[in-house]
């Protein structure tokens, strides 16, 4: 064979074009024991990019907690994977896709899903609900109708042709997002426990094989782009966005499936960000392998590919398979069944080096181990979050009623029934609780039992006192997987930030980063998958520090559960829980006076178990079926969703002293609304009593009016209105 | 009963129609791949959901001229109750089995959510279980689902008692007819009425657990009426 080193000498302006700083091309240059050529350069550019290597976070995400005796795989393989009884093991990760999205809305989007659905199928578990947290510019900024529309249309074009419901998450609008928006997309899917599929490959010598898509130009360096600042030329990125094909995507779900039911498999890696490089590196590093790959045998959708090219491509749809000896025949007929490509590109060898050949010329040479564990890792220099000034001065004062009209129909709180329309999410047929409730409930299929789920942050909250935000977005996810009556079992996350290299930036993450440890620890309640997304900034402009958070939960028995929606004329509606009315940093004070402003609420994790065990305990003794957790816009806000989603009216009590503001709008944490008839509810103060939560009845269902003692009435028909009319009339649709 | 389930590649509705199925007792199902022009006899045929053949060039078109669909045309031909749901409604039209087209929804996006549809001939063996008259509750989640036919064709489904299913109010948000249909047609026979296209799928309102178990009736009235 002959040696070789292709290519142009590597210039300065290479390594800089690559995203390499000058210390880390030194690296490289020793890791190879000389200099690298043009391939080589791009494998290490991506592999060491801030997407794959974590290098400006790794130390601090290994801060976070990721143990607990249901945790069957922790952070470090393609998904996370939970114990959810009965065999059966629930396969989650949510994960960004924010650049591409933001040049590419349609495309961007619909590669995420794809993507993070890759991720979970690729652990042998079948997807079975799609959610997606998603953060946009302020809504009549010039751009934010394309995003959505784009971005909207992406998700459910391909959730809804593979035919996984896409079931829940999040949509915010804030100027902070102009220049960058977040798409984080979250795939929860279902695995028999002792069938689990890992990516360390083994076996010297078995064959390393490609199925699915053929490979093109598309997606070259996205992850390279998806660690830089974007500025006045990202649109040029265009063609570095991926195109993504959901009917090829659903015949790989059934074929990978289908060989995974027989013993075909020693080790399975999608092909995600950076391709083939970052896949077969990573098997063969985690296998304490090497690998030995084929270019020319690679299935190409374009000619004259270069082995640059054909390594860095982010053509999606993929898989690398590791088999065992002798399975290749079985595996093709399976893969022919579905007209999906398969090729034997390669096989496992004992050196420890990734080596490329492409016909008989060897384009790259690599020691696998450098490759992966000399990628630099960085302490970044950090500076705390100052804390916010003291809410000053309250505004004026707004008549409740008025104020509720306001924030009902505010973009942050008016229903997205837009938005989830568009996605099918009931396919599958499994979709117990559909969106608009705190979380979303998915039956185990076959089964009376269930996964809920729900994605949660408070951005404002993140940046003005990032510790707090962190734990703030766990435990909101804890606090909505409670009010449907689920266990919390675990969360994935995405870590949305600016600039890292700004110790400001680093400050936020790191401060987020802690809060969210405190709050996983506190409510036992691990890490067990994740994505950390940076560099979300243009020109300088950083977006709010965003770390999304997708939880997880277990309804053991489907009759046991609750929603937000009133059931019954007479019902007693009870707060539990108590607050101060602190209203610094609510919706309230951004909706009516424009400020974004004040300390954030005070949040004790421990509290939070307290109350919430409570609360759960009420609805799985078959006792309580309407509940609702009290977040963005406070106890009034909370109380019009539950009359809204039940169409029953509602008469509340006022309190007879003190801001009624605060009372009806503050963000105090740790508080539920829960409702039941009479007879019930006397028995649920006793036992919320007898547990030292405080519990008070404020309401009764009644009418078709959401009535405040003292302070008038507005008809369900109203709100109703004011709720349903702001999306379509933001995306003129109405 | 037997039914014949049969999967196109992109079918994703074919597990849930056949647990819809398999919930009424004595019915038995096969599922039939693609590929296969022929398959073993069966008292119904249903086309299910989904994206077939990723409905790249127009929906259902592709389905419409695969290996399985030669055999189901021809026992359609002699009387073999066909069922197509959502994207087995497009196979059927684009195979000729009924009449008319499904374009892209008049609001040019896709739509899931509860519909309301009136039963309009409950003389049929598909609408054994029905009243008519009735009005169900079931979801519709499509994105080419706006039924269309020239007036000629459409004077004659009315004559001819073709239509099985309107759009009809109810207490859901959104226009009652959510794609535009002609005449609010949300399904229809053929003419002997042995061959039933429906855009709204009976099979996500057939158990409590879906909110609503209204589409159940359809599936226990065809195992009703063949046996």
């Amino acid at each position: 064979m002959m040696k070789n080193t292709p290519g142009p000498e590597i210039t300065l302006e290479m390594i800089a074009e690559h995203g390499l700083t000058d210390g880390e091309y030194e690296r490289v240059v020793n890791a190879l024991g000389r200099a690298p050529n043009l391939t080589e350069l791009g494998i290490f550019s991506v592999m060491w990019s801030e997407h794959c290597s974590y290098k400006s976070t790794r130390i601090w995400l290994k801060t976070l907690p990721t143990e607990a005796p249901w945790v069957i795989q922790g952070p470090g393989e393609n998904a996370g994977i939970v114990d959810i009884g009965d065999g059966q093991a629930a396969v989650f990760k949510m994960e960004s896709h924010n650049h591409p999205s933001f040049i590419e809305p349609r495309e961007g989007a619909a590669t995420g899903v794809g993507g993070i659905m890759r991720d979970v199928f690729t652990m042998g578990a079948r997807p079975v609900a799609n959610l997606n947290a998603l953060r946009f510019g302020a809504p009549d900024h010039a751009r934010t109708r394309h995003l959505v529309s784009g971005v909207v249309s992406g998700i459910g074009g391909y959730g809804n042709c593979v035919g996984v419901p896409t079931v829940g998450g999040e949509t915010e609008f804030h100027a902070g997002y102009n220049g960058n928006i977040l798409v984080n997309a979250m795939t929860v899917g279902i695995a028999p426990a002792d069938r689990i599929f890992y990516s360390a490959a083994a076996g010297i010598g078995n064959p390393v094989i490609y199925v699915g898509s053929k490979t093109g130009r598309d997606g070259i360096h996205g992850a390279t782009m998806a660690s830089a600042e974007f500025d006045d030329e990202s649109e040029e990125k265009r063609p570095t966005v991926q195109i993504g094909d959901p009917f090829t995507e659903k015949l790989l779900i059934e074929a990978c499936l289908e060989l995974m039911a027989t013993d075909a498999i020693v080790a399975i890696q999608d092909m995600g960000a950076a391709g083939l490089t970052c896949s077969s590196v990573e098997m063969a590093d985690k296998g304490g392998v090497g690998i030995e790959l084929d270019l020319d045998a690679v299935p190409q959708r374009e000619s004259a590919m270069t082995a640059y090219e054909i390594m860095l491509s982010e053509s999606q749809e993929r898989m690398l398979m590791v088999l065992r000896p002798g399975a290749e025949d079985m595996a093709r007929a399976v893969f022919e069944k579905w007209e999906l490509d398969f090729a034997v590109i390669g096989r496992l060898t004992d050196d420890g080096r990734l080596t490329v050949r492409q016909g008989d010329v060897e384009v790259a040479t690599i020691p696998v181990r450098p490759l992966v564990d000399d990628a630099p890792i960085y302490d970044r220099p950090w500076q705390p979050t100052p804390a916010p000034a003291a809410l000053a001065d309250e505004g004026p004062a707004v008549a409740p009623m008025t104020a509720l009209s306001t924030l009902m129909a505010c973009p942050d709180l008016a229903s997205r029934r837009w938005i989830w329309e568009q996605y099918d999410h009931m396919v599958m047929a499994d979709t117990v609780e559909r969106p608009g409730g705190d979380a979303a409930v998915v039956r185990v299929h076959g089964t009376a039992k269930a996964l809920a789920m729900s994605t949660d942050c408070t951005p404002r909250y993140c940046r003005a006192a990032p510790e707090m935000g962190g734990a703030q977005a766990v435990v909101e996810t804890w606090r909505n997987l409670v009010a449907v009556g689920a266990r919390p079992l675990a969360i994935t996350d995405c870590l949305n930030f600016g600039n890292p290299e700004r110790p400001e930036i680093m400050g936020q993450l790191v401060g987020c980063i802690k809060g969210m440890a405190q709050a996983c620890e506190a409510l036992d309640y691990p890490v067990v998958s994740g994505n950390v997304s940076l560099y979300n900034e243009t020109n300088g402009q950083a977006i709010p520090p965003t770390p999304a958070i997708g939880g997880l939960g277990l309804i053991a028995d489907l009759d046991k559960r609750a929603n937000i929606a009133l059931k019954r004329d007479g019902d007693l509606v009870a707060l539990v829980g108590e607050g101060i009315g602190h209203l610094g940093q609510t919706l309230y004070r951004r909706e009516l006076f424009g400020a974004e402003d004040g300390p954030v609420p005070a949040l004790d994790p421990a509290w939070e178990r307290r109350v919430g065990e409570a609360v759960l305990r009420l609805i799985e003794t078959g006792r309580l079926d309407t509940c609702h957790d009290i977040s963005d816009g406070g106890l009034l806000v909370a109380a019009t969703e539950m009359a809204l989603a039940g169409g029953r009216g509602l008469a509340l009590e006022a309190p007879e002293e003190g801001d009624i503001a605060g009372w009806a709008f503050g963000e105090d944490q740790a508080r539920y609304l829960i409702a039941a008839p009479p007879a019930v509810m006397d028995g649920l103060l006793a036992d919320l009593q007898a547990a030292d939560i405080p519990a008070c009845r404020i309401g009764q269902v009644s009418g078709d009016a959401l009535t405040l003692e003292g302070h008038g009435h507005i008809s369900l028909g109203e709100l109703r209105a004011a709720h349903e009319a702001t999306l379509p009339r933001l995306m003129g649709a109405a | 009963m037997k039914a014949a389930v049969i999967v196109f590649p992109g079918s994703n509705c074919d597990r849930d129609v056949r647990v819809a199925l398999e919930a009424v007792d004595g019915v038995a199902v096969d599922m039939v791949w693609h590929g296969e022009g022929d398959f073993e006899a069966a008292d119904l045929i249903v086309l299910p959901g989904g994206f077939s053949y990723g409905d790249y060039l127009r929906s259902g078109a592709m389905a419409a001229h695969s290996p399985v669909m030669k055999e189901v045309v021809a026992r359609a031909g002699k009387g073999v109750p066909v069922l197509g749901i959502c994207n087995g409604f497009q196979v059927l039209t684009e195979a000729g089995l009924l009449p008319g087209a499904l374009l892209a929804n008049a609001g040019l996006n896709f739509v899931c959510r509860d519909v309301h549809v009136r039963v309009e001939n409950s003389q049929t063996l598909f609408a054994s279980g029905l009243e008519q008259g009735a009005v169900l509750r079931i979801p519709v989640a499509h994105h080419d689902g706006q039924y269309f036919a020239d007036d000629e064709t459409l004077a004659e489904l009315a004559d001819n008692e073709q239509i099985a299913f309107r759009y009809a109010a109810g207490e859901t948000p959104g226009p009652a007819n959510p794609n535009g249909s002609v005449q609010d047609i949300a399904g229809i026979y053929n003419a002997t009425k042995t061959v039933l296209g429906l855009m709204p799928h009976p099979e996500r309102a057939a158990d409590p657990r879906h909110g609503g178990s209204d589409g159940q009736a359809i599936f226990a009235g065809l195992a009703q009426a063949l046996g």
